[in-house]
């Protein structure tokens, strides 16, 4: 692990893998979102409004298992103080938050016409609404440490705290009676209750936002390292003129 | 024992504590988060007088329409409550679907009035042909 976490190690890598992940996640979501859109049948129950889950669930996906990656970031930079685990913590953060922010946006259309209602407070919306203010608070806090320049040891505990909420998320409506209808996959049964013409689409959904995921963060990561290498360059180059 | 191991052992015992205390609050929160009650829940203790959510399926042939009053009756396949409600239905109202109503239990006469009704979708998606198919074979409700 400590040979990844050399930031010029990493750069290297990264410069590669950035555009294969990119266009990898272009190519798949464009795939998934055609099929699902405008080559796969419709719901029984739902009609057309069922394409709104190829978003809304490759979103809330990435939302929870965002928040997991920022979390395990997070504990990385408390414990082993690895120089790169923060920048990644910050760098999944506001990706994370958008997510779950189109998670949210989309599941409130297709309620509408599904439910009747755009929003109710049932366990499992309300606990996904928790993880948006969950990834705000973190922004926020984050940020303000990084004005500060000190070390970002209360934005990662805040970070840890907060996965509480990803098995509250998940297990929501078993635990309750909501409104949100179960779970469709069991990836621990590799077993699901979508048909497989509507199944396929969905996973390459899935897939695609996974990798363009994985490709923000590269993104946002290598950026940051080069702003850090600006900022320490025109530091020294103060030094020297003064 | 090194720095990081300190640190290490620090995180993980106050994520365990966070833990425990996570559990102790959602034992102690149980019922109340849930959104709404299924029959046999109603069933259990005295009618409630306040306005409720109850949930369960439409039972199959109990929906007759009066106007733009509906009545059908929601069951847990173990209890039932008669329903009446005026107004506009969700596009998902269909017997052998679920459903939630919001409002009161009318005590005089036992039946519950609702002032909003949500449909309640499951978790199986499939296109309409294969619906159709498990229709025949009895393995899915289909309501249309």
């Amino acid at each position: 692990m400590h040979r990844y976490a050399n930031p010029t190690r990493f750069l290297k890598i990264a410069r590669v893998a950035t555009p294969i992940v990119a266009l990898l996640g272009l190519a798949l979501t464009a795939a998934g979102l055609w099929i699902g859109l405008f080559a796969s049948p419709p719901d029984y129950q739902q009609g057309d409004s069922v394409r709104i889950m190829y978003v809304h669930v490759p979103a809330a996906w990435l939302g929870a298992g965002g928040y997991m990656s920022l979390a395990i970031a997070s504990a990385t930079a408390l414990i082993w103080r690895h120089p790169l685990a923060t920048i990644a913590a910050r760098a999944i953060a506001p990706a994370g938050a958008a997510f779950t922010a189109i998670c949210l946006v989309s599941g409130a259309l297709w309620g509408k016409p599904t439910w009747g209602t755009y929003w109710v407070w049932d366990a499992r919306l309300t606990s996904m609404l928790v993880l948006l203010f969950l990834y705000l608070g973190y922004l926020a806090l984050s940020a303000s440490e990084a004005d500060k320049g000190g070390e970002a040891r209360a934005s990662a505990i805040l970070a840890l705290v907060g996965v509480i909420n990803l098995p509250i998320i998940k297990y929501s409506v078993e635990w309750w009676n909501t409104l949100h209808q179960g779970s469709s996959i069991s990836v621990v049964n590799a077993s699901s209750r979508i048909a497989p013409a509507l199944l396929t689409p969905l996973l390459l959904s899935v897939a695609g936002f996974s990798f363009l995921f994985a490709a923000i963060v590269l993104m946002r990561m290598r950026a940051m390292l080069a702003q850090q290498r600006v900022d320490a360059r025109s530091r020294r180059l103060a030094e020297a003129l003064a | 024992m090194k720095a990081k191991h300190q640190r290490l052992w620090l995180v993980v015992g106050a994520l365990t504590a966070l833990g425990g205390a996570g559990a102790l609050a959602f034992s102690t929160l149980g019922e109340k988060a849930t959104y709404f009650y299924a029959p046999s829940d109603l069933k259990k203790g005295p009618a409630p007088t306040a306005a409720i959510r109850l949930g369960g399926m439409v039972e199959k042939g109990s929906i007759t329409r009066d106007g733009a009053t509906v009545r059908f009756v929601v069951t847990d396949m173990a209890q039932t409550v008669p329903v009446t409600y005026t107004g506009i239905l969700p596009d998902l109202f269909r017997e052998g679907q679920g459903v939630i109503a919001e409002g009161r239990i009318d005590p005089a006469t036992g039946a519950f009035k609702a002032d909003t009704i949500l449909a309640k979708h499951d978790e199986n998606y499939m296109p309409p042909e294969v619906a159709g198919a498990m229709k025949k074979t009895g393995r899915v409700s289909a309501g249309n």
